[in-house]
């Protein structure tokens, strides 16, 4: 095995804190939904929505470098599993979305009823 | 540089074995294959909810009004209070395991044992709550009914609470009996009736001026449209079945997509949960009977861990999606 291996607990109980704390602000949030960022919206959701998405990146960044020990890793295999994942996630979001606010669009704007 | 490299003497021999490209053993390889397939399929199921939510963003259900249990809380609305608590059991039993693989590096034995126990606990935990979770989500609380259209209407008081179909339904004394297989014609039958029918429901909504009808068109607030009282009569009129709970072909949340969803990926998620349990408690008997002792590796931990870890992760997605947005 590659890495060397020290002793990691101090750091896995700061990650572990970093989660809870992101998870309470969410959780807060959530149930709070601040108007400024609840009836604002940015890109077609609202802001509340966006921070939402942001911190659970933030969150699987840490999951995913620190519990999986993606950062002692080698260079190339950290590209190989997160750039194809990324782009791939990105791309399915795009047209799925893009396809389903098209669809809604559809529905509201033209003779069609909602039947089903 | 380091990275374009393989490990073990890059000069001579590189097709001869012993060469872990990437730096990573094979087993721990295929792992990250099988993760980022995977997480692949999860996106999927997740953008199509995003599709269909899209699809339907004017009338989506709120998930502050439909998980609103707490055990041992009844009656008292606690949205997200109980799906918090199951994102800690579950970032916590990533936790454990994550100490149990730091434990395995440094060869102790028993601490790994300890560590692998609590992992299995809290994925035992998380599992049973999402089935408390379920169960709730398929009785449902309050009752609604749909209309031949197919949009759902839910009955509120004055001041917008809502108002559960057993509270004000009248009893016209009607007796309608299930029909099964054995009674019927053909090869017939259908699903466990409602407790109401829809005539008792507009009686009783009749006898009670106070109620008003909910639809799950949201207005500019961002909240569900409530009708006046006389939209809310003809509204009901419009009335064809009654729903209670929730299964695969409608639910009394709104959108019959919102349930099949909620069905599908977090069962889906739950599977993997068990899929995880089980080979957790695989690897710590082995550690138990001192299989990686002998070996002198502990990496079957490691590789079980990042599977652990993949479930954590992707619960940390579905709970976003699912409860905050």
């Amino acid at each position: 095995m590659s890495h060397e291996h020290v002793s990691n607990i101090g750091r896995i109980w700061k990650v572990f804190g970093i989660l809870s704390a992101v998870t309470i602000v969410e959780v807060y949030l959530g149930i709070v939904k601040p108007d400024f960022l609840f009836m604002n919206d940015f890109l077609g959701m609202n802001i509340l929505n966006w921070v939402f998405y942001i911190l659970t990146i933030y969150k699987a960044y840490y999951i995913v470098w620190a519990f999986m020990h993606m950062e002692g890793e080698k260079s190339t295999l950290r590209s190989a599993v997160v750039f194809p994942v990324i782009f791939l996630i990105l791309y399915l979001l795009f047209i799925l979305l893009t396809e389903g606010d098209y669809i809604y669009e559809v529905f509201k704007n033209s003779s069609i009823k909602w039947n089903f | 540089m380091e990275s374009t490299v393989t490990t073990a003497n890059s000069e001579e021999k590189t097709w001869g074995g012993n060469n872990e490209p990437m730096g990573a053993s094979y087993g721990k390889l295929m792992m990250w294959f099988f993760i980022v397939s995977d997480a692949l399929t999860f996106s999927g199921f997740l953008a199509a909810y995003g599709f269909s939510r899209f699809k339907f963003i004017d009338t989506w259900p709120i998930a502050d009004e439909v998980f609103t249990h707490f055990p041992f809380f009844h009656g008292v609305p606690a949205p997200m209070y109980y799906v918090a608590l199951m994102t800690f059991i579950l970032i916590f039993s990533s936790v454990t395991m994550v100490l149990a693989v730091d434990a395995g590096h440094q060869m102790k034995k028993n601490k790994v044992i300890l560590y692998m126990f609590l992992t299995i606990i809290g994925g035992v935990i998380f599992v049973g709550s999402q089935a408390w979770e379920w169960k709730n989500f398929i009785k449902g609380e309050y009752g609604a009914v749909e209309t031949k259209g197919g949009s759902l209407l839910q009955f509120v008081d004055k001041d917008g609470n809502r108002v559960a179909l057993d509270d004000f339904a009248a009893d016209l004394g009607e007796v309608r009996t299930q029909l099964t297989r054995d009674k019927a014609k053909w090869f017939m039958s259908e699903p466990s009736l409602p407790s109401y029918s829809v005539a008792e429901v507009q009686a009783g909504f009749k006898a009670h001026p106070e109620l008003l009808i909910r639809t799950e068109v949201l207005n500019k607030e961002k909240q569900k449209t409530i009708l006046s009282r006389q939209d809310s009569e003809s509204r009901l009129g419009e009335a064809h079945y009654v729903v209670e709970g929730a299964n695969l072909i409608r639910n009394e949340y709104g959108n019959k997509l919102f349930a099949d969803f909620f069905f599908f990926i977090t069962g889906f998620h739950g599977f993997h949960v068990i899929t995880g349990i089980i080979i957790n408690i695989i690897i710590f008997f082995n550690v138990l009977i001192g299989t990686y002792e002998k070996r002198k590796s502990y990496e079957m931990v490691e590789k079980v861990g990042l599977y652990w870890h993949f479930v954590d992760l992707v619960w940390v997605f579905v709970f976003t999606v699912f409860y905050l947005v």
